[in-house]
């Protein structure tokens, strides 16, 4: 009960350390989503729309990597954010853009593949109307993306849930670096090591928390869009 | 802007349809003119829709061949569809003509003008901005009316508009197409309704199992059927 006290009172003094580290988790996570949306979504499209061989392949394997380990992730983007390895040149190895491509890796295939299905079923239903309408290829995507905008920001919050959650993958090209790569993430996880189980909780919650705004908000702009537009 | 060439008359040739081993349309050959309204009759399973999604370059024939106006290639810019069940864009129902005006290939600023003297030509002004897939029925089937209208066709196919409708609903969907025709555009319409037949056909297509058993004038096929399906369903026997 004690540590548990003692984390409420971090949380309610608004310890700057504290601060520093959920800003950046955002900031991390949220550009992570960003960036796995711009890829993700036109790719879940893409997929929906297009037959060619091996689709089917193609769509088992991205279901597969919604479930790719962070760990495997981290240490791959380690690899080619290396000294020695391929992108080694930019040197952005523990630093926050490197916790950002690691995440959107990460993330990418849950966002591709909810919204393949998401824009698949609703291609059913359009297709007719929009070839009656003579829409092209390019008209198709931006249509059914628009129209299915509800059910898609359920596949952003799906990305953004599993991005802010996950330890592995900043842990390792992160670094964990004190006051410039520390998440809320790898604190819990270092502080719990250490036995400083106040700061772990506090952060805990304030991650929960976090996550929870985020979905209300999410579901708020639902519901307000659903009035606007059904 | 208004493609000079028209997609009329659209003309069928030998055209048949299999899917999935079952012949839906077999052998028509017909002529689609300008002028009044044809009704497409006969009951369900006929091939009504394959025909007019054939007509409307939906679905392409298993054999023979469809031209408009003598071409060949497909490119719906002067046709339009109304599906027997509408699919509202998850949008308002202003949004649902803009869109349709921007298909196509209007200008924003010409948009802005036409979609209020389209939504008031179906009386849908007042829901211009209701979500279009909160309206009932008869109001989709409106709105699906605008949209094809706003297309500017010079032929306007629909498959059975007011099969789902009530009566009240259903007049309001035929003085919008009256309208249409009377204002030059081809309406060719599916039905299994008699009476609709009687208010707006000039002329008819009569299909049995995706056979074209006639296709004459509206008072030829009322009044002296020349076929005994025909006679049948004149009578308002059911022909199957």
């Amino acid at each position: 009960m004690q540590d548990g006290l003692n984390a409420w009172q971090l949380i309610a003094s608004g310890d700057a350390t504290l601060l520093a580290i959920v800003q950046l988790s955002l900031v991390v996570s949220l550009s992570a989503v960003a960036i796995a949306a711009l890829v993700g979504l036109p790719l879940g499209a893409l997929l929906a729309l297009t037959h060619f061989p091996g689709r089917g392949v193609a769509i088992v394997v991205l279901n597969a990597f919604m479930g790719l380990p962070p760990v495997v992730v981290g240490l791959a983007v380690y690899l080619l954010l290396s000294r020695s390895g391929p992108l080694g040149g930019f040197g952005i190895l523990f630093t926050p853009p490197a916790m950002v491509i690691a995440q959107a890796i990460l993330i990418v295939p849950i966002i591709a593949a909810l919204s393949r299905q998401t824009i698949e079923d609703l291609w059913l239903e359009y297709r007719d109307e929009l070839t009656a309408m003579d829409v092209g290829p390019a008209g198709r995507v931006a249509t059914l993306l628009w129209d299915a905008r509800l059910s898609l920001l359920t596949a952003l919050l799906a990305g953004f849930g599993r991005a802010a959650a996950e330890v592995g993958a900043v842990m390792i090209v992160g670094g964990n670096i004190e006051g410039f790569t520390r998440t809320m993430t790898t604190t819990i996880a270092l502080e719990t090591s250490k036995g400083n189980l106040p700061l772990a909780l506090g952060l805990g919650l304030v991650l929960i928390a976090l996550v929870l705004a985020i979905n209300a908000a999410a579901w708020s702009v639902r519901v307000w869009s659903e009035r606007q537009a059904g | 802007m208004r493609a000079p060439i028209s997609d009329l008359p659209v003309i069928f040739d030998r055209v048949s349809m299999v899917a999935g081993g079952r012949t839906i349309l077999d052998r028509v050959s017909t002529t689609i003119e300008p002028g009044e309204p044809t009704l497409v009759v006969g009951p369900n399973g006929a091939g009504k829709s394959t025909l007019l999604r054939l007509c409307m370059g939906l679905a392409t024939p298993s054999d023979g061949r469809v031209t408009w106006g003598g071409r060949a290639d497909a490119k719906p810019t002067r046709r339009a569809f109304v599906f027997q069940r509408p699919v509202m864009l998850r949008r308002t129902v202003a949004a649902n003509i803009a869109y349709s005006l921007a298909q196509a290939g209007l200008a924003r600023e010409d948009r802005a003008a036409r979609v209020p003297r389209l939504l008031a030509q179906v009386g849908l002004s007042e829901l211009a901005q209701r979500p279009a897939r909160r309206l009932s029925g008869g109001e989709q089937q409106r709105l699906a009316l605008a949209r094809a209208l706003a297309r500017d066709p010079d032929l306007l196919l629909l498959d059975e508009p007011t099969a789902s409708l009530d009566p009240a609903a259903t007049r309001s969907v035929e003085e919008i197409v009256r309208a249409a025709a009377s204002s030059g555009i081809k309406v060719v319409m599916a039905s299994h309704d008699l009476g609709q037949v009687r208010r707006l056909a000039g002329n008819v297509i009569f299909l049995v199992r995706g056979a074209l058993r006639e296709h004459v004038a509206a008072d030829a096929f009322l009044n002296t059927p020349s076929t005994p399906e025909a006679a049948a369903f004149v009578r308002g026997d059911l022909v199957v």
